[in-house]
């Protein structure tokens, strides 16, 4: 490991870069992991596949895998912040075992625990969550540092020819908060409803 | 009669169970097995049982039932992602082998053994222990009706009994 740091005011806006994303992934379901990543999303617009996590750290990518299983046919994006996905290494050796063609994680990486008072976190001492994910087999990975790389991620995105991991450099700044619905059971609820499932 | 591991694998088909997700261990290797042989079933092995907690809830947001097999001392593993469960009310279905407890060899298993009921109980999920072979298909389908039927979470205790002593001077 290098000890690079990773200067805070490299990268992209957060809310700009889901914003850019999000406007090509209408039909995507999305998981959002905690904190900024979740806020960042609902600033983008709230809709019905939008799954809010406000806890269960470094769970995001596992319950992405779960979901994506579950509907091959259908884009699943897990849109989470490296601090959590840290948490979740594990997930991505998992993920790279069963290699579901709809799944694609979406690291918004400023290199901090955001929500903790910005602590330096591992990607900005060296870590490569990239690097992390191809040695774990995943079919394609891509670091992104300029917004003209986000709308062709939408489309690897949508096209659904592999299992995939992204991280997009974003600035380390503090945005204002944009909450979304904290109620577990009606984000679960609204979200079965869009694939026609039923409350239970 | 078909051995208790063969009833357990049908209970899960019963119940339409797709999604098999795992840290392995010798009380589940029948049941692992069958499910990686079958085309309705997805067999996922885990690095951590915690990440099993998560995909099975994923797995209900995209339609899917699914059953997450560990040892007893993976439950000490999946504490804060329990948290899922009671926060989104989603259905969960635990089938835990024991170890740590009858004739155990080992004494690092011990501590987690005895604490894996009130663990699973302080997070919320259902407790239920099977010690004979007779009671686990009934059992583990009660459970299931209790987690899919009724959006709870539940975990089958397997007990160590039921499952036999580990050996351990045998071979080599």
């Amino acid at each position: 490991m290098d000890n690079r740091e990773v200067s805070s005011s490299d990268g992209l806006d957060r809310r700009f870069a889901v914003a850019r994303l999000m406007e090509h992934c209408a039909d995507v379901m999305v998981i959002a992991g905690l904190g900024s990543p979740g806020y960042d999303l609902f600033a983008a617009g709230d809709r019905d596949l939008n799954f809010y996590l406000w806890g269960a750290m470094g769970g995001a990518a596992a319950m992405g895998l779960g979901l994506a299983l579950a509907q091959p046919k259908r884009p699943v994006l897990v849109l989470t912040g490296d601090g959590e996905q840290l948490m979740g290494l594990g997930s991505l050796a998992t993920i790279g075992v069963q290699k579901p063609n709809n799944l694609a994680i979406v690291v918004l990486d400023n290199g901090r625990y955001g929500e903790t008072g910005m602590q330096r976190s591992h990607t900005a001492l060296g870590v490569s969550l990239t690097g992390v994910a191809a040695a774990c087999g995943f079919d394609w990975t891509v670091d992104i540092t300029e917004e003209r790389a986000i709308a062709s991620l939408a489309t690897q995105i949508i096209a659904m020819q592999g299992c995939g991991l992204a991280c997009i450099r974003v600035k380390a700044d503090e945005v204002p908060r944009a909450l979304p619905a904290r109620d577990g059971v009606q984000l679960k609820n609204r979200f079965r409803a869009v694939l026609g499932l039923l409350t239970i | 009669m078909t051995a208790w591991q063969d009833q357990l694998f049908d209970v899960l088909k019963k119940n339409r169970i797709r999604q098999v997700a795992y840290v392995p261990d010798a009380g589940h290797a029948r049941l692992i097995e069958r499910a990686g042989l079958d085309p309705d079933m997805r067999a996922v092995v885990l690095t951590t049982e915690e990440e099993g907690v998560a995909l099975v809830c994923g797995a209900w947001l995209g339609g899917d039932r699914a059953v997450l097999l560990m040892q007893s001392s993976g439950v000490g593993n999946c504490v804060n992602m329990f948290s899922l469960l009671s926060n989104c009310r989603f259905p969960f279905l635990a089938l835990i082998t024991m170890r740590g407890e009858w004739a155990e060899f080992n004494p690092w298993q011990v501590p987690m053994a005895k604490a894996t009921p009130g663990v699973l109980e302080s997070m919320g999920v259902g407790v239920y222990r099977v010690n004979e072979a007779k009671d686990v298909a009934d059992t583990v389908q009660a459970a299931a009706e209790l987690a899919f039927g009724s959006d709870q979470p539940a975990a089958v205790l397997l007990s160590q009994r039921l499952i036999g002593r580990k050996v351990w001077t045998t071979g080599k």
